[in-house]
């Protein structure tokens, strides 16, 4: 199977759609592109399945490795594990459904398509990349198209979020891009896997680790780099919303994964503690700071900052069960924050206000949307049945298994977060879909087509997680393998 | 078998599923066929099963897929059919039923697609406790645990229009999320321990776990039995779940979800029997939570709120029980109370259904004579509340006295006096409702009448439970080897009888307890019919009455010592910490390089040789970094 294909096709999509004249043909393109996609990562996976049962037991599949640029060795080598394949699957979810609740896009529509299919080239590219430069490259390409998606087509105070997301970002890439050279100027090779066979000395990781991980963390909403996220997330636009907060978050925990701790384990373990506290500090804080947010979409977007610190939490443990954890949130926080915001975006388009205060009783008058709104709000509180419970689950029990007192306060502090979850996903769903209806809303229609199609996809996704979570454990069992034989080399004195 | 077994949870799932996706087509009667169908024909497999295990024991564990299985953690997906969850089987199923089949009568004011809706919520619920009392593991218990916590929510707020009733669901979610919090915490530490929630692996490898860690296991597990079963210090969110229809509030909130803390600890008895000091917290919990909810009792003019005190004192008696190792007594009081308190609620939801959904007792009276059944069935119900003999509240109470008794003599006593305030007030609710004359409007009183059959036949059925009901449990005292119960859930509390004695009190003792009690109940009794069956005027409550009826002012206690500090703390990090501190920071990061790209814009003053001069310099500058990168590093190692 060859992985280019995965660029190729937005790529081409994106082409298509500069042809394209007017709302409809390009939606239809764009829906057709992405459906493609979405098919090919399944292809994808079943693929990876006939290889692993007929016993391919390689670290990476489908690998191809071409030259880019030969005097700094930086070559376009790309390749998957279990762990990729998950993160490219959300991306194909996410992509689907945001252009599904995009459909009626009116203002510059072709540019508006073409940036969101552009941002899925980032992110394909980034998860399929095993060449420290190339994922470097993919992760730019994610990036710009985000200040353009909320600068033009946002909401509310759009240009300052828009130049405070760009440039957070862009910080995090820098420092990202000194951690990379770091490794590439004492290694002289940007080649993931080969650097994975190497001794690197721990002082140089203890070095470059920091800005590698900081960089990624900032992707990720890592305390106190977080302020990006909920002024981004409220200015962007609805798929952009999802895009960000499905996606383009996930990137920084997967380059946390795969770049700083895969390749740098001695540090990984030095800073671990680090990581745990600023992690349980952004779950517990984030938490608190969205109790009492009067903004639907920045009730959504602390709880991801919350959210987001487990995927930091189950990465700083640095156990297998821990990283298995990990990515199972990246997934399960992808979905069901796209699916929050989705539902947030229906419900913005209809009332034409996000304050929890303004809204009420919709679930007379849109029961589809409430319900769609409600399951979102019960997945993220981490209900059983919905992705967010064995995800946080596995983290919990990972983090618990660690008999050291301070870790054991982590976990205490980090799983009393669900009670304050509660508070303020039930508070949400209240006032916005229950009690008393006011008159303005009363003849409000239900959800159209498109709108229950982007629901549904993301509902099935997170239905299947929370029911059947060995699927996508087996899927990155290997993948979590492959880490932790690489933290297994370190000797901890 | 297997097969069987899953068929019992699936089966109201799939009424679930039905009614939900289809609410807008089906018919209410479909929707009442399908939701009550499916709970029948669960109940018919649950006596299979139940006839299953009598044969030939606890059946093998049912495994059907490994849930999670990462490293260390294993979840297998399976189910335990043995003599307590069938026993808990027969009971949710079977009332689940007769509710069901009220609730066809009773929400039939409601539109066709709310009515189903309705029945989707109660069908999902049935699904929920039975995986709760079915999993063979801590984690599968967890699963119905919470998942019972969303239909109690869902259901509280079943009518979402009133903004007081989604505070009621709200907060019982939540109070039942921090119980969740710490039945969480063991199930982790003890999977963390073992590498297993299995209840097989777990009980078997007891002695492996320090006393320490033991007290720590049971303690949190039993702050889980807290929240979910209403005890001190989490119990407010019960009597506000009376928000509910009515048959909600029988069927969770008084026959099986607020059991579930019982089934845990009953499930999980030998932990608790080598945990004394646990046991000695779960059974002074339950004592005081026994004693106060039935002062508040005293004191209430809601028909459900009276009940709803009564049903948190009553699951405080089952913990005294658990907590002093009367296990079979506890578990024989949640049977036994399902009956009654069962009945009772779904009488007041006659009277209610009648009365146009007046609660206010001190608008009923002289109900007696327009409601016949509903009036000596709730009459039946109230003798088994008070544990008058033979009714089966007198078996089941009186064999948790005991146990207490034989712990500690002054809890016997405690116990007792809480048993002669549920008289009192229970009486005093009967007398209200059906005696004397009725005190409402006339046209409210034109239109009183008895309910349908559909309301009636559940009445009379559950009435037929609570008066035989305490006939499984007759005590040695009155013929030996005649308590059926526990011989049945023997092979459940076996293993925690190595580790007690068994007391047995002299025979004239217990006859003269049995004796006293009993005089003092009827004596009792008399009293509060003799006071309330003529009472026409009501006073306002003074003094130490109107802390009753304020409930002690605990909803106000903990808004302002936990409830207000909180949403202090969360504002403060909303406006201040996150406002001026941490985007602050970020704020003036952008000011600085604002500031700071001013100053260096002066270094391009379009003259061409400092361009290069600039250039030269910086391409030195890069040639240096790289090639005398290692020393460098070694440099900035030393600085940091």
């Amino acid at each position: 199977m060859n992985l280019s294909l995965l660029i190729i096709l937005p790529l081409v999509t994106a082409i298509i759609l500069l042809f394209c004249k007017g709302l409809k043909q390009v939606r239809t393109v764009s829906l057709i592109g992405s459906v493609a996609q979405l098919v090919l990562s399944f292809t994808l996976l079943s693929n990876y399945w006939q290889e692993r049962s007929s016993g391919n037991t390689a670290k990476m599949l489908f690998e191809s490795n071409y030259t880019w640029f030969k005097p700094l060795n930086i070559n376009y080598h790309i390749g998957v594990d279990g762990i990729s394949i998950a993160m490219i699957l959300l991306t194909a979810f996410v992509v689907v459904a945001g252009v599904l609740v995009s459909w009626t896009t009116e203002k510059l529509s072709k540019e508006f398509f073409f940036l969101l299919i552009f941002l899925s080239v980032g992110a394909y590219g980034f998860f399929i990349s095993l060449d420290l430069f190339t994922l470097f490259f993919f992760l730019e390409v994610a990036v710009i198209p985000k200040f353009l998606l909320i600068g033009i087509w946002g909401s509310g105070k759009k240009e300052y979020s828009a130049m405070k997301l760009a440039l957070m970002l862009m910080a995090g890439s820098a420092l990202v891009f000194v951690g990379l050279a770091g490794l590439y100027f004492n290694t002289g090779t940007f080649d993931i896997m080969a650097l994975s066979q190497m001794q690197i000395a721990v002082d140089v990781q203890k070095f470059f680790f920091p800005f590698a991980f900081i960089g990624f963390g900032i992707f990720t909403a890592l305390f106190p780099f977080h302020t990006w996220v909920p002024d981004g997330h409220s200015s962007a636009p609805t798929a952009a919303s999802m895009f960000l907060a499905g996606i383009s978050m996930k990137l920084g925990g997967y380059g946390c994964l795969r770049v700083a701790t895969f390749l740098m384990p001695d540090a990984a373990h030095a800073y671990s503690g680090i990581i745990i506290l600023l992690a349980t500090i952004a779950i517990i804080y984030g938490a608190f700071a969205t109790m009492m947010q009067k903004d639907l979409k920045y009730i959504n977007a602390y709880s991801s900052v919350s959210h987001c610190g487990f995927v930091l939490l189950g990465i700083g443990m640095l156990t297998k069960t821990s990283i298995n954890g990990a990515v199972l949130q990246m997934v399960s926080h992808g979905l069901m924050t796209a699916l929050f915001f989705a539902a947030i975006g229906m419900i913005y388009s209809r009332t034409h206000t996000r304050e929890v205060a303004k809204l009420g009783g919709l679930l007379k008058v849109t029961p589809f949307i409430s319900t769609v709104f409600v399951i979102a709000g019960f997945a993220s509180l981490g209900l059983p049945g919905l992705s967010g419970f064995v995800a946080e689950m596995t983290i919990f029990m990972s983090s618990w298994q660690n008999p050291d007192k301070m870790y054991r306060l982590a976990t205490i502090l980090a799983c009393a977060s669900i009670v304050v979850t509660a508070v303020y996903i039930l508070r949400a769903a209240g006032k916005t879909v229950m009690g008393p209806i006011s008159d303005s809303y009363v003849k409000l229609t239900d959800a159209t087509w498109n709108e229950k199609l982007a629901a549904g996809l993301l509902i099935a996704g997170i239905l299947v997680i929370g029911i059947a979570p060995f699927l996508i454990n087996q899927l990155i069992n290997p993948g979590t393998e492959t880490i932790m034989q690489q933290l297994g080399k370190v000797i901890i004195p | 078998m297997n097969n069987l077994i899953l068929l019992v949870p699936l089966l109201p799932f799939i009424g679930f599923l039905v009614n939900g996706l289809f609410r807008k087509s089906l018919s209410k009667t479909m929707t009442g066929v399908i939701g009550s169908g499916v709970i029948l024909a669960a109940f018919a497999i649950s006596i299979y099963l139940f006839l299953q295990v009598r044969s030939g024991g606890a059946i093998p564990t049912s495994v059907y897929f490994d849930f999670i299985n990462i490293d260390k953690l294993n979840v297998q997906f399976a189910f335990q059919v043995d003599q307590l969850s069938s026993l808990f089987l027969l009971i949710i199923t079977g009332i689940g039923f007769l509710i069901h089949l009220y609730s066809t009568a009773y929400m039939h004011e409601e539109k066709p697609e709310h009515f189903a809706r309705y029945f989707a919520y109660l069908n999902l619920f049935v699904f929920s406790m039975l995986l709760l009392v079915m999993g063979a593991n801590f984690v599968i218990m967890f699963i119905g645990w919470e998942g019972v916590g969303l239909c109690s929510y869902l259901l509280i707020g079943f009518w979402f229009k009133n903004t007081n009733y989604n505070y009621a669901a709200k907060k019982a979610f939540v109070m039942n999320r921090i119980g969740d919090l710490g039945f969480l915490l063991a199930i982790f530490w003890i999977i963390a321990k073992l590498g297993t929630s299995n209840y097989a692996d777990v009980f078997a490898s007891v002695k492996s776990f320090t006393p320490a860690e033991l007290t720590g296991i049971t303690m949190l597990l039993f702050v889980g039995a807290m929240g979910k079963s209403a005890q001190i210090p989490l119990y407010t969110w019960l009597p506000d779940a009376m928000a509910g229809p009515t048959p909600v509030s029988a069927l969770i909130h008084a026959a099986t979800m607020v059991t579930a803390g019982i089934y845990m600890i009953a499930r999980s008895n030998i932990m608790y029997t080598i945990a004394p000091f646990t046991s000695h917290f779960v059974a002074i919990i339950g004592l005081a939570t026994a004693i106060f909810a039935a002062t508040i009792a005293l004191k209430q003019n809601d028909i459900k709120k009276v009940l709803a005190y009564s049903t948190v004192s009553q699951l405080g008696y089952m913990f005294l029980g658990l907590g002093v190792g009367a296990y079979t007594g506890a578990v024989f009081h949640v049977m036994t109370h399902a009956f009654f308190k069962a009945l009772l609620f779904l009488g007041a939801g006659s009277v209610i259904h009648a009365m146009h959904h007046e609660q206010d007792i001190r608008n009923m009276g002289g109900l007696k004579k327009y409601m016949p059944i509903t009036h000596i069935t709730f009459l039946l119900g109230c003798l088994a509340i008070a544990g008058v003999p033979p009714f089966s509240g007198f078996f089941s109470k009186d064999e948790i006295l005991v146990g207490a008794y034989n712990e500690n003599p002054l809890y016997y006593y405690i116990g007792l006096a809480g048993a002669l305030m549920t008289a009192f007030y229970m009486f005093r609710l009967y007398a209200l409702t059906f005696l004397g004359k009725f005190r409402g409007t006339h046209e409210q009183q034109h239109h009183l009448h008895e309910s349908p059959s559909a309301i009636t036949f559940p009445l009379i059925v559950l009435a037929i439970l609570s008066v035989f009901g305490g006939l499984l449990g007759i005590p040695a005292l009155f013929a030996e080897n005649a308590h059926s119960l526990e011989k049945w859930l023997d092979p459940i509390f076996a293993g925690s009888h190595e580790y007690t004695t068994a007391h047995h009190l002299e025979h004239s003792t217990e006859w003269m307890m049995m004796g006293v009690s009993t005089l003092l109940i009827v004596v009792i009794i008399v009293f509060a019919w003799r006071s309330f069956s003529r009472k026409e005027r009501f006073e306002e409550n003074k003094g130490f009455g109107k802390v009753l009826e304020n409930k002690w002012y605990v909803d106000e206690l903990y808004d302002n010592i936990i409830v207000k500090p909180l949403n202090g703390l969360a504002g403060f990090f909303k406006d201040v910490f996150e406002k001026n501190i941490v985007d602050g920071a970020v704020n003036g990061v952008g000011r600085l390089v604002q500031y700071s790209s001013r100053q260096v814009r002066l270094l391009q003053n379009g003259q061409v040789g400092s361009y290069i001069l600039v250039m030269v310099l910086s391409l030195i500058v890069i040639v240096l970094l790289f090639r005398e990168q290692t020393v460098i590093v070694s440099a900035l190692r030393k600085i940091f």
